[in-house]
Formats: C-alpha cells, structure tokens, sequence
C-alpha cells in the first residue's frame, strides 16, 4: 500500500487539566475525502490545530508522507502542503480579496531581509485566476472580502489554497452560519477538490453535508477515534448512534 | 448618493481634508488675513513637523492594533538623553544615535511586554509614561543641560532651507518620513501583515504571520518617530525641558481618529492621520489667530474627535446597507 500523506501516532494534548486527545492514530491516504465528526468537544479541532500548527501536541508522532514532521507553526504547515480553512474564517474582512489571497506570501518585486515592495499586478492577476479556477466568479479581486458572502468567502480561501499546490486541505466547519443554497456551494468547493487529486478533511456537525462529499467517514468522542470506515460502508444512522 | 457614501467609507480622510480647507479659509477670513500671513505660517510649519510625526507612529502603531500612550515621554526623553550626553563631551551624531537606539528599546518594551504577558498597550504604555518621564527628569539632573547656539550641527534637522526663512528641513525630514512609512504601509507585505494583524488578529495568525513580531515592530517605529520630532522640537527651541511633549499622546490618538483611523486596529492611513495632526494645529494656531479664547481650543479638539468617530460608524453602518441593497 501506499505510504500515507499524514499520519498521526498516538496524539495526546492537554489544556490545563483537560484531556482533550487521548491518543489518536489516523491515516489518510493521498486523494481521500475524509468526514470527521462528532460531538461538541469531541476533540476535533484539537486534533486539526494541531496539524496546522496552531498548537502542538504533549506526545505522539505526525507523520507527513511518511517522513515525521515537527510542526510549529502555520507556516510549517503551509510548508508541508497542509492548509486549513476555519469555521470562523481565515480572511481579514476589511482587505480586499487579492491581498486576502497571498496574505504571509506576497509576491515581492524586490526585498531586503523578507521585507519588499509587493508585486501588486501579480497579486492581482493570479487571484482572479485562483479563484476562477474554483469556478467562482467574482466582479473585481479589488472588493473587500467584507462585501462576500460567507459562501463566497470560503470559495476565496478554497482558491488560496488551490493556488498554493496545498496537497491536504482541513476545513473545520466551513459550513456553518451558511444558508442551504451557500452551503451547496461549499460542498461543490470540496468535491471539486477530489476531482484534482488534492486530499481533504471535512469536519462538519451535519451528516448529510459528510457523507454527500467524503468517501471515508471518522468519528470522535471523547478524545478518541471511534470510528473510522468507508462511507460506503457505514451510514449516518450507525456514525450517530456512536456519538 | 450612494457613490459618495461609498467613496467616503473607503477615503475617510476625505471628509478631514475638505473639513480642513473649510477651516483655513475661515481662519483666514475671521483672523482678517494674519494666519496665512509669513510669519504665521513660519510658525506653524516650525510646530507642525514635529507633531504630525507622532501622529504618524501613533496613526501605524494603531493600525496593527495597538496605542501607545508613552509618546508625549519619550518625546521629552530623547532630546533630554542626546543633551545630556553632548554636555558630557560625546560627539552630537553618537549622542543622537544613543537617544534613536533609546527611543527603539522603549518601543521594543512596550511591545514585548504587551505581546509576551497578554495585556492591553494601553495599560503598558500607561506605565511607560509615567516610567520615561520620570527618567528625563531623573537624567536632566533637575536643571535643564544647556547647549551654546552653533556648537551641534542643528541646522541639518532645523536650518531653514528657503531664502526667504519659511521653511524648516524640518518639514523636508518630516516629508520624507511620513512617505517612507505611508509606502511601507500601502506598498509593501509588512504593511499588509500590519493591516491584517490590526484588520483580524485570528485570520493573520492561521495564516502564518509573525503578529508579535509585526505589533513590536510598529511599536518600535512609533517611540523612534516621537524621540526624533521631541529632538527636532528641542533643537528647534535650543532649549533641552525635561516637560516638553506633555499631553501629546491624546493629541495623537486624536489625530489618527480625526484621519479615520480606527480604534480597534486593520483600517486607517498615514495620509489621514496626517491631515488630522495638521486639523489640530490649524484650529489651535487658527483659534489664536482670530482671537477665540484659546481655552476653547480642547474643547474644539474633543467635540471634532467624537464627531470624527461618530461619523466614522455611521459610514460603515451605510456601507453595510448598501451592501445588502446590492446582494438582491
Ligand atoms: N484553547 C483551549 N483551551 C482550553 N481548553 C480547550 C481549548 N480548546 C479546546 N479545549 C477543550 O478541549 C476539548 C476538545 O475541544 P475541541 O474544540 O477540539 O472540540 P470539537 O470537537 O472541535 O468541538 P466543536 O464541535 O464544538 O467544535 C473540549 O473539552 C474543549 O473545552
Ligand atoms: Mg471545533
């Protein structure tokens, strides 16, 4: 079989007295569309901010495409093709959607020590692209991402992602305070992503969102993995009588 | 309507700006034509550099989402330092560059010590006031050092540089700078790290950018660019007072609010809180001209803030119901 694209060994974490992972091990193997659920404090975004190195974890072992990778920051992640999509937005509201695009990666005409003039055209024009690209169509990369819909904001940083040749894309949540019809719009984003090859994780609350885009279903409780199986294999009726 | 509204919420300086010309041609009318007169107008572009530069430390440093109330201390503080230091026999340039240095680890401080223990600028800075002030006072030795006229190059930072002794090279430094930092801001990734630092510190974080990093860095430009306009003020006098610059923290804060700069950080311009340190100085000096009680001049100042923020919110609540107007 094919080596992984991450693997988790044995991940515990810690907040001051809470056990917030009780040791999980995962694979996710490169392509899949992994649905992870469970209920409110189960433990999964623990677990995700700790791939995208929000947090670190207090023992046990990531390892991405089989090589083990100490991640510490966002930008290790970012490094490792990992990107992640947050429940509450990874956009600064009051910046328009180009510079909301390279946001900590501007193209820079020239620089001194990592500090330069950005390369604005550039900018620009691979944002239109980018987001093109995700089959979303917006007026001008010169709005203010304020002025999107929730919808469209996570399209935006979909494409960012895209864009960045991120190999795993995290979403935690990207549906939520959505309306059905800009919710639809969310899972067409994520099914377009298995379509080009790139692995996803979807974490959601509503089932039907889950099982209509993932081929593999994981559920938490408690700190723990309890499940983990092919969605063909399982239906939403078994996955929520675990939780 | 609408296109103004919008152009408004977008360019808040702009409402400054044209309040400012309604201003200076009352002034000029009321005063019977003295406040654009040349000497007025020497005076006032004496002052003006050396407080829109604080202004414009302020106006970045609010921008990424933080205040510093130490300013108006460390304004005193630099000059106090370079003076004492030139009395003790140190050439002029080593004791400018021993203030400068100064200047930046007091920043550097106030950001640390707000980043690393998680507690607001305000209180910090708070401190710093009161911290920096009383070392200018401790420093000066309780008599203010004195310094003979030609014995430091000051003409470099203060020599007037027109024949007709209108304008300071203070005002040439002062340009110089507010460009610098105005490019910095509008043209380069680390002004876009500040205005996504400011703008929403969670999305600036995930997204991998160093916001301690960013925040300590505004915090140190902005002390650097009080110490340097509390030096030019000082070389401007010839005069080293342990209790110059008192007051100008708010004046400041009120200058980048006045400008459109907002108070909880990501929107704001350079331009505007430059237009609002010039708004202050001309209805103080305006004020005095036309011979108001210039006891009114806080009151001007208050009053316009407010309106300033008052305006501020109801163009972004505009904004927002334009916004809905157009999803349909
Ligand atoms: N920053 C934190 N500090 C302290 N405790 C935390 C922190 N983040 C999470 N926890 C705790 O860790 C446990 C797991 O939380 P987590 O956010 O991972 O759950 P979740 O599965 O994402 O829940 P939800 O579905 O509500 O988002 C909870 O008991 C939570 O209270
Ligand atoms: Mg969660």
């Amino acid at each position: 079989m094919n080596t992984p694209i991450i693997e988790t060994r044995d991940l515990h974490k810690w907040y001051s007295g809470v056990h917030a992972l009780k040791g999980v091990s995962l694979k996710v193997d490169s392509g899949e569309a992994v649905g992870l659920v469970g209920d409110n404090g189960a433990g999964k975004s623990t677990l995700i901010n700790i791939l995208s190195g929000l947090h670190h974890q207090d023992s046990g072992d990531i390892l991405v495409e089989g090589k083990p990778a100490d991640i510490r920051s966002p930008r290790d992640a970012m490094r490792l093709g990992i990107e992640t999509i947050y429940q509450y937005n990874s956009m600064v509201p009051l910046m328009t959607i180009s510079r909301n695009v390279f946001i900590g990666r501007e193209p820079l005409k020239w620089s001194i020590g990592g500090i330069g003039i950005l390369d604005e055209r550039k900018m620009r024009e691979e944002s239109v692209k980018a987001i093109a690209d995700v089959d979303l169509h917006l007026r001008s990369p010169d709005a203010l991402v304020g002025e999107l819909s929730g919808g469209q904001r996570q399209g935006v940083a979909i494409a960012r992602a895209m864009h960045f040749k991120s190999k795993v894309m995290i979403l935690d949540e990207p549906t939520n305070h959505l309306s059905v019809k800009e919710t639809a719009k969310v899972i067409g984003f994520v099914k377009g992503l298995k379509a080009q090859g790139v692995t996803s994780i979807f974490i959601s609350h509503n089932m039907h969102h889950v099982f209509a885009c993932c081929n593999r279903i994981v559920a938490m409780a408690l700190g723990k993995v309890v499940l983990d199986k092919p969605a063909a294999d399982t239906s939403i009726e078994e996955v929520s009588a675990l939780l | 309507m609408r296109r103004l509204v919008k152009l408004a919420m977008q360019k808040p300086e702009l409402a400054s700006a044209m309040l400012l010309l309604v201003l200076v041609v009352l002034f000029q009318i009321r005063s019977e034509g003295v406040f654009l007169s040349v000497n007025n107008v020497r005076g006032f572009l004496g002052l003006l550099p050396e407080t829109a530069l604080v202004a414009v430390g302020v106006t970045l440093l609010m921008i990424s989402g933080e205040f510093d109330l130490s300013v108006g201390s460390v304004f005193a503080l630099m000059p106090m330092t370079m003076a004492v230091l030139v009395v003790a026999g140190w050439p002029f340039w080593a004791a400018v560059a021993v203030g400068l240095m100064l200047c930046a680890v007091i920043g550097f401080l106030n950001g640390w010590l707000t980043i690393r223990f998680d507690i607001p600028s305000f209180i910090t800075t708070l401190g710093m006031l009161f911290m920096a002030r009383s070392l200018t006072v401790v420093i000066s030795g309780g008599f203010p050092p004195r310094i003979k006229p030609g014995e430091v190059p000051s003409w470099i930072f203060v020599g007037f540089v027109d024949e007709g002794g209108l304008i300071r090279a203070s005002v040439l430094w002062f340009i110089a700078i507010a460009i610098l930092i105005s490019l910095l801001l509008s043209r380069t990734n680390f002004g876009n790290w500040v205005r996504a630092t400011g703008g929403f510190l969670p999305a600036a974080s995930a997204m991998g950018i160093p916001t301690g990093k960013v925040k300590i860095a505004c915090f140190m430009i902005c002390s650097v660019l009080a110490g340097f306009a509390g030096m030019i003020q000082s070389l401007r006098l010839n005069s080293f007072l342990p209790s110059i610059g008192e007051g100008m923290e708010l004046q400041a804060v009120a200058a980048a609010v006045i400008g459109g700069t907002s108070l909880v950080g990501g929107v704001g311009s350079i331009i505007g809180g430059l237009i609002g340190a010039i708004l202050i100085r001309v209805i103080d000096n305006g004020m005095v001209m036309s011979q108001i009680d210039s006891n009114w001049f806080k009151f001007a100042i208050g009053a316009l803030t407010i309106f300033a923020v008052v305006g501020n919110a109801w163009l972004r609540r505009r904004g927002r119901a334009m916004k809905v107007e157009t999803d349909k």
